[in-house]
């Protein structure tokens, strides 16, 4: 093991400080990620394609200190993604319930103030989001619907490119505690 | 227990959430119904946000989008750039006045003309999800929008409701990988289902590969959905193959061109004709009359392209004859001179036509016409070609009269026993 991957296994320092976000950013900042979502690819359509609110929900998911509010935190925002779309509610809803599980599980491990980490893992969740979904659409829902990975692959880079200079911006709203 | 939950806490609220909205999806998919409080809030609480934002940008956008463009020019001419900045946010402002204007009177008068109750929306944002094509429309369950209810532009259909909330509806589009709809195409009368792709274009299913479609004909809505009243125009066909068992048809929606921005919600659907347009021409194709032979139909004779048969051009053949002679049909008491039938070459001189004998092989001006030449008094008629005999290219279709003047006279050559044909006698 190089020193440069033990460094990246170690605790993360966001972890270490203790800081976190007022109330009233936990609320406003995924409402305004699906609000984005509904109204912006009116004008630019190709930016439907970008995850804003899964977004959200991985940064939650890594800053936090624990896998439990980030599985409510993913469910609470895939909830809203639900009600303002066509599908039953709580198909996002357990998608996302995972990617907070999960992310915040990873996050133990990584040192996720590292901008190759972030991507890697902003990209992996990225795509773990769109099978997932896709397959609970097929399976739960009967749906036919094509899983284009060449296209989710370019998306999930994208996305993840997203998210690097989104997760700095969403560390500067942190207060210290 | 206790140790099993302590130890595996975070797996066994993670399990519980997830089988909480498992039951919740399999609830809604079982029954087919909503959880209605949950969108209600989620909708009520967006689209005021959405209306505003909407409104923001319909009268910021323009000037926003102005000052950047004046930026630029600033630097080369300060005082030709303010006097054509003025110029072109007038110029603009106007422009998208008059656009503003046009489709308001395009879909007020669409509204008019209609024989169905409609309603006209302005679309105010998309929904979420990277598959699936919805929007929101800015009218909702108090302006009695319904779900089910179909959406329509003067273009074409756009799609249906959804769900209809009080201050909103969400409209699925035709796009959308679920939609379907029945359709029917103009020209061919090919019924189909109109199925969304996710993409630009739609997929018209169910379509026998044996039916006709062409590329560039327009599909209507069928009516048969029970959703869209008949006779909406739908879209033209962009490209044709055939499948397996149904034709893949892909249509181009014309509702949709260029974005809907404002529609129409139909509220009392009255089913249309479809308009009449170009028919499908019929299977076979008769072709015109020889130019030369044109000239040889006896007076009297059916004209061209007149439905006849060998009896009417044996008819005329009688009366010219009659009318050579002096002799008026019906009008000889009993025992005088009848007319002397033996001057018609085509009865005594020469066999009956070769479509009599063997009918359905030679016939018309589309059969070969082999043996010696004609005799003299059939001077006029149709030389026989050189060349290789040309077969009729249906025989089922070949209809004497339609195709020409009576055959040629021919030298006398005995045919079979079992096909010699009754000489006229009467006439």
């Amino acid at each position: 093991m190089t020193e440069y991957t033990e460094h990246l296994l170690r605790e993360s320092p966001r972890k270490g400080t203790a800081s976190r976000f007022r109330f009233v950013w936990l609320v406003a900042i995924p409402l305004v990620a699906v609000l984005s979502q509904v109204y912006v690819p009116r004008f630019i359509p190709f930016l439907a394609y970008l995850e804003l609110p899964l977004l959200i929900t991985v940064h939650f998911a890594l800053s936090s200190r624990g896998p439990i509010p980030a599985l409510f935190y993913g469910m609470f925002i895939g909830l809203v993604q639900d009600s303002l779309s066509h599908q039953p509610i709580g198909m996002y809803g357990i998608v996302k319930t995972l990617v907070g599980y999960f992310a915040a599980s990873v996050s133990m491990r990584f040192d996720v103030q590292n901008p190759v980490v972030t991507f890697i893992l902003s990209f992996f969740f990225f795509f773990f989001h769109q099978f997932f979904y896709w397959v609970l659409a097929r399976a739960l829902l009967g749906e036919v619907i094509t899983f284009d990975v060449q296209q989710t692959l370019i998306f999930g880079l994208l996305n993840a490119a997203v998210a690097l200079p989104l997760f700095r911006i969403l560390d500067k709203l942190k207060v210290a505690s | 227990m206790d140790f099993f939950l302590s130890r595996y806490r975070h797996l066994t609220v993670l399990l519980i959430v997830i089988a909480a909205q498992l039951l919740l999806i399999a609830y809604q998919v079982r029954t087919n119904k909503d959880v209605p409080l949950v969108r209600v809030w989620a909708v009520t609480a967006v689209t005021p946000v959405e209306q505003g934002l909407e409104f923001v940008r319909r009268y910021t956008w323009g000037f926003v989008e102005d000052y950047f463009v004046l930026l630029g020019v600033r630097s080369q001419n300060e005082n030709l750039r303010r006097e054509n900045g003025q110029l072109k946010i007038e110029n603009n402002y106007l422009r998208n006045e008059l656009s503003t204007a046009d489709r308001a009177r395009a879909l007020s008068v669409f509204e008019t003309r209609s024989p169905s109750k409609t309603i006209a929306a302005r679309v105010i944002g998309n929904g979420t999800g990277a598959n699936s094509k919805v929007v929101f429309v800015d009218r909702g369950s108090t302006s009695g929008i319904e779900s089910g209810m179909a959406v329509v532009t003067p273009d074409g259909i756009v799609g249906k409701v959804v769900d209809a909330y009080p201050t909103a509806s969400l409209v699925m589009l035709i796009t959308d990988p679920t939609f379907a709809a029945g359709v029917l195409s103009q020209k061919n009368r090919v019924h189909g289902t109109l199925k969304g792709q996710g993409h630009a274009e739609c997929l018209v299913d169910y379509v026998q590969n044996e039916e006709r479609v062409d590329v560039g004909e327009w599909f209507y809505t069928s009516g048969d959905d029970r959703i869209f009243p008949k006779g909406f125009p739908v879209g033209q066909v962009a490209a044709v193959q055939n499948g397996k068992t149904f034709k893949e048809i892909y249509v181009t929606p014309s509702g949709m061109q260029g974005g809907a921005e404002e529609v129409l919600i139909v509220l009392q659907g009255v089913h249309q004709e479809v308009p009449a347009g170009e028919l499908a021409a019929p299977g076979y194709r008769i072709l015109p009359l020889p130019a030369d032979a044109a000239s040889e139909i006896p007076q009297g004779a059916p004209q061209p392209g007149a439905l006849s048969t060998d009896a009417d051009r044996l008819r005329a053949i009688y009366k010219q004859a009659g009318a050579d002679q002096k002799h008026v049909y019906g009008e000889g008491v009993p025992g005088s001179k009848p007319p002397d039938f033996t001057k018609i070459p085509s009865v005594h001189g020469a066999p009956p036509p070769a479509s009599a004998a063997q009918p359905g092989v030679e016939t018309g001006a589309h059969a070969s016409v082999p043996g010696p030449a004609a005799p003299p008094a059939a001077k006029t008629a149709p030389k026989p070609q050189p060349g290789p005999p040309v077969e009729a290219s249906d025989p089922a279709d070949d209809e004497p009269g339609a195709v020409g003047p009576p055959p040629a006279p021919r030298k006398p050559v005995p045919p079979p026993a079992a096909t010699h044909p009754q000489a006229p006698t009467n006439q």
